[in-house]
Protein backbone atom coordinates (compact mmCIF):
# COMPACT_ATOMS: atom_id res chain seq x y z
CA UNK A 1 0.00 0.00 0.00
CA UNK A 2 1.25 3.50 -0.79
CA UNK A 3 1.39 6.26 1.76
CA UNK A 4 -2.13 7.65 2.44
CA UNK A 5 -2.72 10.88 0.49
CA UNK A 6 -3.93 12.52 3.71
CA UNK A 7 -0.43 12.21 5.18
CA UNK A 8 0.64 15.00 2.82
CA UNK A 9 4.02 13.53 1.91
CA UNK A 10 4.89 11.91 -1.43
CA UNK A 11 6.00 8.29 -1.45
CA UNK A 12 9.37 9.33 -2.83
CA UNK A 13 10.24 11.20 0.39
CA UNK A 14 10.04 8.04 2.49
CA UNK A 15 13.09 6.09 3.59
CA UNK A 16 12.56 2.35 3.17
CA UNK A 17 14.45 -0.39 5.00
CA UNK A 18 13.89 -4.13 4.91
CA UNK A 19 15.32 -6.04 7.85
CA UNK A 20 15.35 -9.64 9.09
CA UNK A 21 12.60 -10.57 11.51
CA UNK A 22 14.89 -10.34 14.54
CA UNK A 23 14.49 -7.96 17.45
CA UNK A 24 18.10 -6.71 17.19
CA UNK A 25 17.81 -5.87 13.47
CA UNK A 26 14.47 -4.16 13.90
CA UNK A 27 15.78 -2.29 16.93
CA UNK A 28 18.59 -0.81 14.82
CA UNK A 29 16.05 0.59 12.37
CA UNK A 30 13.97 1.94 15.26
CA UNK A 31 17.06 3.62 16.76
CA UNK A 32 17.85 5.26 13.42
CA UNK A 33 14.42 6.89 13.37
CA UNK A 34 14.76 8.08 16.96
CA UNK A 35 18.26 9.46 16.23
CA UNK A 36 16.86 11.34 13.26
CA UNK A 37 14.13 12.83 15.46
CA UNK A 38 16.64 13.87 18.10
CA UNK A 39 18.94 15.44 15.49
CA UNK A 40 15.98 17.51 14.28
CA UNK A 41 15.29 18.79 17.77
CA UNK A 42 12.14 16.86 18.62
CA UNK A 43 11.25 16.97 22.31
CA UNK A 44 11.02 14.09 24.72
CA UNK A 45 7.22 13.77 24.54
CA UNK A 46 7.37 13.24 20.78
CA UNK A 47 10.27 10.81 21.07
CA UNK A 48 8.44 8.90 23.81
CA UNK A 49 5.29 8.70 21.67
CA UNK A 50 7.11 7.48 18.56
CA UNK A 51 9.20 4.96 20.49
CA UNK A 52 6.12 3.57 22.17
CA UNK A 53 4.04 3.34 18.99
CA UNK A 54 6.91 1.78 17.03
CA UNK A 55 7.64 -0.68 19.80
CA UNK A 56 4.07 -1.93 19.79
CA UNK A 57 3.89 -2.13 15.99
CA UNK A 58 7.25 -3.89 15.71
CA UNK A 59 6.44 -6.44 18.39
CA UNK A 60 3.17 -7.17 16.59
CA UNK A 61 5.01 -7.56 13.27
CA UNK A 62 7.82 -9.78 14.60
CA UNK A 63 5.79 -11.95 16.92
CA UNK A 64 2.26 -12.06 15.53
CA UNK A 65 2.71 -11.25 11.86
CA UNK A 66 5.95 -13.09 11.18
CA UNK A 67 5.47 -15.67 13.98
CA UNK A 68 9.03 -15.11 15.29
CA UNK A 69 10.36 -16.66 12.07
CA UNK A 70 13.88 -15.25 11.51
CA UNK A 71 13.79 -16.11 7.79
CA UNK A 72 11.01 -13.55 7.27
CA UNK A 73 11.38 -9.80 6.91
CA UNK A 74 9.95 -6.60 8.32
CA UNK A 75 9.74 -3.56 6.05
CA UNK A 76 9.86 -0.10 7.60
CA UNK A 77 9.14 3.13 5.78
CA UNK A 78 9.52 6.45 7.53
CA UNK A 79 9.60 10.18 7.21
CA UNK A 80 10.73 12.63 9.86
CA UNK A 81 9.64 16.12 8.82
CA UNK A 82 9.30 19.46 10.54
CA UNK A 83 5.77 18.95 11.78
CA UNK A 84 5.06 15.27 11.24
CA UNK A 85 6.55 11.85 11.71
CA UNK A 86 5.30 9.01 9.56
CA UNK A 87 6.12 5.35 10.14
CA UNK A 88 4.92 2.31 8.26
CA UNK A 89 5.69 -1.26 9.29
CA UNK A 90 4.82 -4.30 7.20
CA UNK A 91 5.26 -7.99 7.93
CA UNK A 92 4.80 -11.11 5.84
CA UNK A 93 1.96 -12.54 7.91
CA UNK A 94 -1.66 -13.18 6.98
CA UNK A 95 -2.75 -9.91 8.59
CA UNK A 96 -5.44 -9.28 11.19
CA UNK A 97 -8.68 -7.37 11.58
CA UNK A 98 -8.08 -4.39 13.86
CA UNK A 99 -11.81 -3.85 14.31
CA UNK A 100 -12.03 -7.22 16.05
CA UNK A 101 -9.60 -6.27 18.81
CA UNK A 102 -11.69 -5.72 21.96
CA UNK A 103 -11.52 -2.39 23.79
CA UNK A 104 -9.02 -3.01 26.62
CA UNK A 105 -10.30 -0.04 28.63
CA UNK A 106 -13.72 -1.61 29.27
CA UNK A 107 -14.18 -2.68 32.89
CA UNK A 108 -14.51 -6.34 31.90
CA UNK A 109 -11.18 -6.24 30.03
CA UNK A 110 -9.08 -4.26 32.51
CA UNK A 111 -7.61 -7.35 34.16
CA UNK A 112 -6.77 -9.09 30.89
CA UNK A 113 -3.03 -9.01 30.26
CA UNK A 114 -3.18 -8.62 26.47
CA UNK A 115 -4.66 -6.33 23.84
CA UNK A 116 -3.36 -2.85 24.70
CA UNK A 117 -0.80 -2.32 21.91
CA UNK A 118 -3.22 -1.13 19.26
CA UNK A 119 -5.01 1.32 21.54
CA UNK A 120 -1.68 2.78 22.69
CA UNK A 121 -0.61 3.33 19.08
CA UNK A 122 -3.93 5.06 18.41
CA UNK A 123 -3.55 7.20 21.54
CA UNK A 124 -0.04 8.41 20.76
CA UNK A 125 -0.36 8.84 17.01
CA UNK A 126 -2.61 11.33 15.22
CA UNK A 127 -3.60 8.71 12.65
CA UNK A 128 -3.28 4.92 12.52
CA UNK A 129 -4.51 2.79 9.64
CA UNK A 130 -3.92 -0.61 8.08
CA UNK A 131 -3.90 -2.05 4.60
CA UNK A 132 -6.82 -4.27 3.68
CA UNK A 133 -4.97 -7.48 4.50
CA UNK A 134 -3.97 -6.13 7.90
CA UNK A 135 -0.24 -6.88 7.68
CA UNK A 136 0.89 -3.28 7.12
CA UNK A 137 0.35 -0.38 9.48
CA UNK A 138 0.65 3.33 8.68
CA UNK A 139 0.97 5.84 11.49
CA UNK A 140 1.43 9.59 11.55
CA UNK A 141 2.04 11.94 14.45
CA UNK A 142 1.40 15.61 13.75
CA UNK A 143 3.31 17.93 16.02
CA UNK A 144 1.38 20.51 18.00
CA UNK A 145 2.68 24.07 17.78
CA UNK A 146 4.57 25.17 20.91
CA UNK A 147 2.30 26.27 23.74
CA UNK A 148 -0.57 24.07 22.61
CA UNK A 149 -2.04 21.13 24.44
CA UNK A 150 0.40 18.26 24.71
CA UNK A 151 -0.23 15.21 22.56
CA UNK A 152 -0.66 13.08 25.68
CA UNK A 153 -3.38 15.36 27.05
CA UNK A 154 -5.09 15.58 23.69
CA UNK A 155 -5.02 11.85 23.15
CA UNK A 156 -6.14 11.01 26.67
CA UNK A 157 -9.23 13.16 26.15
CA UNK A 158 -9.91 11.58 22.75
CA UNK A 159 -9.50 8.09 24.21
CA UNK A 160 -11.95 8.94 26.99
CA UNK A 161 -14.73 10.05 24.68
CA UNK B 1 19.27 -7.30 52.27
CA UNK B 2 19.58 -7.26 48.51
CA UNK B 3 18.94 -10.26 46.37
CA UNK B 4 21.15 -10.36 43.29
CA UNK B 5 19.18 -10.50 40.07
CA UNK B 6 19.64 -9.50 36.48
CA UNK B 7 16.54 -7.30 36.28
CA UNK B 8 15.37 -6.54 39.82
CA UNK B 9 16.60 -5.19 43.11
CA UNK B 10 14.64 -6.64 46.00
CA UNK B 11 14.73 -5.51 49.61
CA UNK B 12 12.55 -5.84 52.69
CA UNK B 13 11.32 -3.06 54.92
CA UNK B 14 8.84 -3.63 57.76
CA UNK B 15 7.39 -6.77 56.16
CA UNK B 16 7.02 -5.05 52.81
CA UNK B 17 8.83 -6.46 49.80
CA UNK B 18 10.17 -3.55 47.77
CA UNK B 19 11.09 -4.30 44.19
CA UNK B 20 12.86 -1.83 41.94
CA UNK B 21 14.01 -2.26 38.36
CA UNK B 22 17.55 -2.33 37.04
CA UNK B 23 16.57 -1.64 33.43
CA UNK B 24 15.50 1.82 32.27
CA UNK B 25 13.41 0.25 29.56
CA UNK B 26 11.01 -2.63 30.21
CA UNK B 27 10.43 -3.62 26.60
CA UNK B 28 12.10 -6.86 25.61
CA UNK B 29 9.84 -9.86 25.61
CA UNK B 30 12.34 -12.15 27.30
CA UNK B 31 13.21 -9.59 29.98
CA UNK B 32 9.53 -8.95 30.69
CA UNK B 33 8.91 -12.67 31.00
CA UNK B 34 11.83 -13.06 33.39
CA UNK B 35 10.77 -10.06 35.48
CA UNK B 36 7.23 -11.42 35.70
CA UNK B 37 8.43 -14.86 36.75
CA UNK B 38 10.77 -13.39 39.34
CA UNK B 39 8.10 -11.17 40.91
CA UNK B 40 5.52 -13.95 40.82
CA UNK B 41 7.96 -16.23 42.68
CA UNK B 42 8.22 -13.58 45.41
CA UNK B 43 4.43 -13.38 45.57
CA UNK B 44 3.81 -17.12 45.60
CA UNK B 45 6.22 -17.81 48.45
CA UNK B 46 4.49 -15.33 50.75
CA UNK B 47 0.73 -15.52 51.30
CA UNK B 48 -0.61 -12.07 52.15
CA UNK B 49 2.45 -10.49 50.55
CA UNK B 50 2.74 -6.71 50.77
CA UNK B 51 4.50 -5.72 47.59
CA UNK B 52 5.75 -2.34 46.43
CA UNK B 53 6.98 -1.95 42.88
CA UNK B 54 9.22 1.11 42.67
CA UNK B 55 9.56 2.46 39.10
CA UNK B 56 12.32 4.98 39.83
CA UNK B 57 14.61 5.19 36.83
CA UNK B 58 12.22 3.41 34.46
CA UNK B 59 11.51 5.60 31.45
CA UNK B 60 9.96 3.23 28.92
CA UNK B 61 7.60 0.31 29.06
CA UNK B 62 5.43 -1.49 26.56
CA UNK B 63 1.98 -3.03 26.56
CA UNK B 64 3.68 -6.38 27.20
CA UNK B 65 5.09 -4.92 30.43
CA UNK B 66 1.60 -3.71 31.38
CA UNK B 67 0.35 -7.24 30.78
CA UNK B 68 3.04 -8.60 33.08
CA UNK B 69 2.00 -6.13 35.81
CA UNK B 70 -1.63 -7.20 35.44
CA UNK B 71 -0.61 -10.84 35.85
CA UNK B 72 1.36 -9.90 38.98
CA UNK B 73 -1.66 -8.01 40.30
CA UNK B 74 -3.87 -11.05 39.74
CA UNK B 75 -1.38 -13.30 41.59
CA UNK B 76 -1.16 -10.86 44.51
CA UNK B 77 -4.95 -10.87 44.78
CA UNK B 78 -5.02 -14.68 44.76
CA UNK B 79 -2.58 -14.58 47.66
CA UNK B 80 -4.73 -12.03 49.51
CA UNK B 81 -1.83 -9.64 49.32
CA UNK B 82 -1.46 -5.96 48.60
CA UNK B 83 0.27 -4.37 45.62
CA UNK B 84 1.31 -0.74 45.37
CA UNK B 85 3.14 1.09 42.56
CA UNK B 86 5.29 4.16 43.12
CA UNK B 87 7.65 6.64 41.45
CA UNK B 88 6.13 6.24 38.00
CA UNK B 89 7.36 9.03 35.78
CA UNK B 90 4.97 11.45 34.10
CA UNK B 91 5.12 9.90 30.65
CA UNK B 92 4.58 6.36 31.90
CA UNK B 93 1.78 7.49 34.19
CA UNK B 94 0.11 8.86 31.07
CA UNK B 95 0.26 5.33 29.62
CA UNK B 96 -1.52 4.03 32.73
CA UNK B 97 -4.17 6.73 32.35
CA UNK B 98 -4.75 6.11 28.65
CA UNK B 99 -5.20 2.39 29.28
CA UNK B 100 -7.27 3.12 32.44
CA UNK B 101 -4.89 0.93 34.41
CA UNK B 102 -4.60 3.75 36.95
CA UNK B 103 -8.03 2.46 38.03
CA UNK B 104 -6.78 -1.10 38.46
CA UNK B 105 -3.52 -0.33 40.27
CA UNK B 106 -2.95 1.65 43.42
CA UNK B 107 -0.34 4.19 42.32
CA UNK B 108 1.52 6.53 44.65
CA UNK B 109 3.83 9.44 43.90
CA UNK B 110 6.61 8.24 46.19
CA UNK B 111 7.74 5.00 47.80
CA UNK B 112 7.10 6.53 51.24
CA UNK B 113 3.49 7.33 50.30
CA UNK B 114 3.05 3.76 49.05
CA UNK B 115 4.61 2.29 52.21
CA UNK B 116 2.19 4.32 54.32
CA UNK B 117 -0.64 2.62 52.40
CA UNK B 118 0.64 -0.93 52.97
Amino acid sequence: MDIPVEYGVPQTRLTRVRVSNMVERVREAENAIVALMESQGYGEDDVFAIKLAMEEALVNAIRHGNSNDATKFVTLQYFVGEDRIIVSIADEGPGFRPEEVPDPTLDENLEKPHGRGLMLMRAYMTDVRFNERGNEIWMMRLIEPAGGQSAGERDASVAGE
Amino acid sequence: METPSSHLKVRRSDNVTIVSFVDRKILEELAIQEIGEEINRLVETEPGVRLLLDFSGVDHLSSAALGMLITVNNRVKEQNGLLRLANINKQIFEVFKITRLNKLFSIHATADDALADL
